[in-house]
């Protein structure tokens, strides 16, 4: 079969995904906003002194990481209401895909909180900063530049795995190829082009972040 | 853990002449390393205390567990008359918990060898944290407070700068400030110049010299500068493997040691001098 482009058919449906493009985006910044938050509580619960709740955390992020995404959000999505849980396509895509990158950034301030020096919580406690103190105005804030080059780089697997969320109805990019696909039967101009959008978002972002990596180690007295 | 039996130790120490710290009957132990044995140690409110010693023998260890950084084996250490490391309860003593090592920790202050200021923050910052923080002071009165200390120690001019624009030995004179800037009634200096460059030494040394002649505070130092623990001393002790070998006034120490460990360590550093 030849190649051929039809480049009205290309004008005619690019609206169409660059709408959906910002459902894709989204999809992406609450997702990640979800595992931002929900991450370093992960990642502070694996530190508190009680050794059950540590390897439940443990375990649990251990479970996430090691299954697929893509079962996370059906089971969510369709186990969910056995459950009594009956939730819209986008609730359960955000819960599933937030509950599974806070399992990889938990890993990623983990190791941001590792690399703060010893002497840093020492010098915590000769000053008699209460615990909670500790963590919010000396360690997290040093954690944070050494976490920032992972957390970008989920942020950008976080964008590419908002397709997958097509499998429930959510309208977002990929959503949107394949039902013009299906109704035109035209698929070269519909992908190309969510592989191009994909590509023009990715490929600033991150380059953003590690312009904005360098900001905050400067902001932070630490360059 | 077992019930402890702390019945030997007194509640709180009572009389005339009570010391600012006691270390009574302390030992630390790593599980098999014993790094100190069963020490005792008075200091007395405003002295100066130096404490000596090859690696290993537990000097710094001393500071540590005094600071609330090391837990202890056994025995009990009080500040100003009440135990710090345990607490009363039904009248006896039990362990303390965190939060009453929380009210009796905040007499203590302590500088660090590798100085430990928060990077993130300026030196003016550094001072302020610890009184806003934790004393609850206005903003206003602990910068007042911290830029009277930093004009202390010589650093008022760059009161603005992050600790990683400053050389070691203006971070560790920060570090003094905002150490002191919590107004402790007892300061340890765990090796504050060991980590430095040997021409910046002074700077720091000159700094502590002031304080042991202007404040009367009670001090506890570890330090391998012999001369300077000479000069600003009230008494050194010379730590041996986990014990006190020998200590005395600076001047009977250094001109004459009666212990043969004491002599052969001050001759080892005298020789590499």
């Amino acid at each position: 079969m030849p190649f051929n482009w039809n480049w009205a058919f290309t004008w005619e449906i690019l609206p169409k995904l660059l709408h959906a493009a910002l459902n894709t985006l989204l999809a992406a910044g609450l997702g990640y906003a979800i595992a931002v938050v929900l991450g370093l509580i992960l990642a502070l619960a694996q530190r508190t002194p009680s050794r059950a709740v540590t390897f439940v955390i443990r375990e649990f992020v251990e479970f996430i990481r090691s299954t697929p995404l893509i079962l996370q959000i059906f089971f969510v999505y369709y186990v969910g209401p056995q459950f009594g849980l009956r939730l819209g396509p986008w609730t359960a895509g955000m819960i599933a895909i937030g509950l599974h990158y806070s399992a990889y950034l938990s890993e990623v301030y983990r190791g941001g909180l590792q690399a703060v020096p010893k002497g840093q919580w020492e010098a915590c406690t000769a000053l008699n900063l209460s615990p909670a103190k500790t963590y919010w105005r000396i360690i997290i804030p040093q954690a944070i530049p050494s976490a920032l080059a992972g957390m970008g780089n989920y942020l950008v697997g976080i964008f590419k795995d908002t397709p997958m969320l097509s499998v429930i109805g959510v309208a977002e990019l990929m959503h949107t190829a394949n039902a013009i696909g299906s109704s035109s039967y035209r698929y070269l101009e519909p992908y190309t082009l969510v592989g191009i959008i994909f590509l023009a978002i990715s490929l600033p972002t991150a380059a953003l972040i590690r312009i904005f990596e360098g900001y905050v180690r400067r902001k932070l007295g630490l360059k | 853990m077992m019930d402890e039996d702390f019945s030997q130790y007194p509640l709180e120490l009572t009389g005339d002449d009570i010391p600012m710290v006691r270390f009574s009957r302390v030992s630390k132990r790593y599980g098999a390393l014993t790094v100190l044995d069963n020490l005792d140690l008075d200091v007395a409110a405003g002295e100066m205390i130096t404490i000596i010693g090859p690696s290993g023998s537990g000097k710094t260890t001393v500071l540590r567990m005094l600071m609330t950084l090391e837990t202890i084996n056994e025995g009990v250490i009080y500040v100003d008359g009440k135990p710090l490391t345990h607490m009363e309860k039904c009248g006896k003593l039990v362990r303390a918990d965190r939060r009453y090592l929380r009210q009796m920790r905040a007499q203590i202050g302590m500088c660090f060898q590798h100085f430990n200021l928060f990077p993130h923050m300026t030196a003016l910052e550094n001072c302020m944290e610890g009184p806003v923080q934790v004393l609850g002071m206005k903003k206003a009165a602990a910068r007042a407070r911290s830029e009277e200390l930093l004009e202390l120690v010589g650093m008022a001019d760059k009161r603005d700068q992050h600790p990683a624009r400053l050389s070691g030995g203006q971070q560790q004179r920060v570090a003094i400030a905002r150490a002191l800037a919590m107004r402790p009634k007892v300061m340890l200096f765990d090796e504050v110049t060991s980590a430095l460059d040997p021409e910046v030494i002074g700077e720091v040394t000159t700094v502590i010299r002031n304080l042991v002649d202007k404040h009367n505070l009670t001090m506890l130092m570890v330090t391998h500068q012999m001369g300077f623990a000479k000069d600003i001393s009230d008494r050194v002790c010379f730590f041996f493997d986990g014990k006190i070998e020998e200590q005395n006034s600076p001047e009977e120490l250094f001109s004459n040691p009666q212990k043969e460990r004491t002599q052969q360590f001050l001759s080892a550093v005298k020789e590499a001098g």
